[in-house]
């Protein structure tokens, strides 16, 4: 029995995204079982490389099924396997921003709004850890981020491009200072 | 609570996202969308911004696709979630790609991925930019700094599990919100 692949990267990563609450980290290793173990579409080894793959390219960690779909099925696996990872919870999530736009002005959607905000602000504080923690930054990558903030503290209406490019070229031309030392 | 005066066109909502996406190393997005949205462009206010991405994070998807809904949902409803939705991915599902694709060629060369760690690092300055706004904001109350800092420790650096915490705190910081509410309305 072969099912059509394009369909089972649907049925597999649809309920993917209505689970994946905080966000792609919390369903990598349920995405790893399916794809390596269930469906066989990569091997393990295969799917570390392409972990890394999704994490160091721009866009959310979670990319990581475009590049799946993209192994089974070339593009239109890729298409199929991002809309199956974004859309539902996308729609779910429009519902609900639609429900709170829609309550805009009563007093407990105020209440909800100010005491959600220090929530999401302590969330921020909370995502720079742990992103530094996952990537094993050191030293060099607190230091690039604190004189960014810095810098862009300073003047604000630079260009954020500026600033990764800045960092970048600092962080590659330390490490190769660093190897020949 | 300000009414949009003029709507913001779908395509500068296309755009904006657009940049963010192509250029988001590392995870920085919200750092930068806050600045896109917020701090240059006034489109809506900090603690609209700030309750709508608590909203986003405990909601199923990344939370970075949430907050981009969210924000074109505001602005312009389902054509702006649209719009800011595909924005953000258009780029990066390329990119993923060609990443792939070149993959065994970037890994034999040191320098892309250093660079790569430092754009992300530098990303992670923006972030901490509307961190510290966020916590300049809270500390004007003792209880709003007292939840961002609850917050930040239990789910920072005990690593506790994020959405059972939000649960948690969101109803304590809505009851302490309360009173004050009226009089800020």
């Amino acid at each position: 029995m072969r099912e059509n692949p394009l369909w089972t990267l649907v049925v597999v990563f649809v309920p993917f995204s209505l689970v994946s609450i905080g966000g792609g980290p919390s369903i990598f290793a349920g995405i790893q079982h399916q794809s390596v173990a269930v469906y066989r579409w990569v091997t393990a080894r295969e799917f570390v490389d392409l972990f890394a793959i999704a994490r160091a390219a721009p866009g959310p960690g979670s990319m990581l099924v475009t590049l799946l779909g993209w192994k089974v099925a070339g593009w239109s696996g890729a298409i199929v396997a991002t809309l199956a990872l974004f859309v539902p919870s996308s729609l779910l999530c429009y519902g609900v921003s639609k429900m709170w736009n829609h309550y805009r002005g009563r007093h407990w959607h105020t209440a909800l709004e100010n005491g959600l905000a220090p929530i999401g602000a302590g969330l921020i504080l909370a995502g720079v850890f742990a992103i530094f923690r996952v990537a094993g930054a050191g030293l060099l990558s607190w230091a690039i981020a604190g004189v960014s903030a810095l810098i862009l503290a300073w003047r604000p209406k630079l260009s954020p491009l500026l600033v990764l490019l800045g960092g970048a070229v600092t962080f590659a031309a330390v490490q190769a200072g660093l190897l020949r030392i | 609570m300000k009414p949009i005066r003029t709507p913001v066109p779908l395509l500068a909502i296309f755009l904006v996202f657009f940049r963010i996406g192509l250029f988001s190393f590392g995870g920085g997005l919200s750092g930068w969308i806050y600045r896109e949205v917020v701090t240059l462009r006034g489109w809506m206010s900090d603690s609209d911004f700030l309750s709508g991405l608590a909203l986003g994070q405990v909601l199923p998807g990344a939370n970075v696709t949430n907050l981009s809904v969210y924000i074109g949902q505001q602005l312009r409803g389902p054509a702006g979630a649209f719009c800011a939705v595909l924005g953000l991915l258009t780029g990066p599902f390329f990119a993923v790609i060609g990443l792939a694709v070149a993959y065994d060629r970037v890994v034999d060369m040191p320098w892309i991925q250093n660079a790569m760690s430092g754009a992300a690092a530098a990303a992670i300055g923006l972030l901490l930019i509307v961190a510290v706004k966020g916590a300049y904001q809270a500390s004007r109350r003792l209880t709003s700094f007292g939840i961002l800092a609850a917050t930040f420790v239990t789910v920072g650096l005990l690593q506790w599990p994020l959405v059972p915490v939000v649960l948690c705190l969101a109803p304590v910081s809505v009851t302490l919100a309360w009173p004050r509410t009226g009089s800020d309305a």
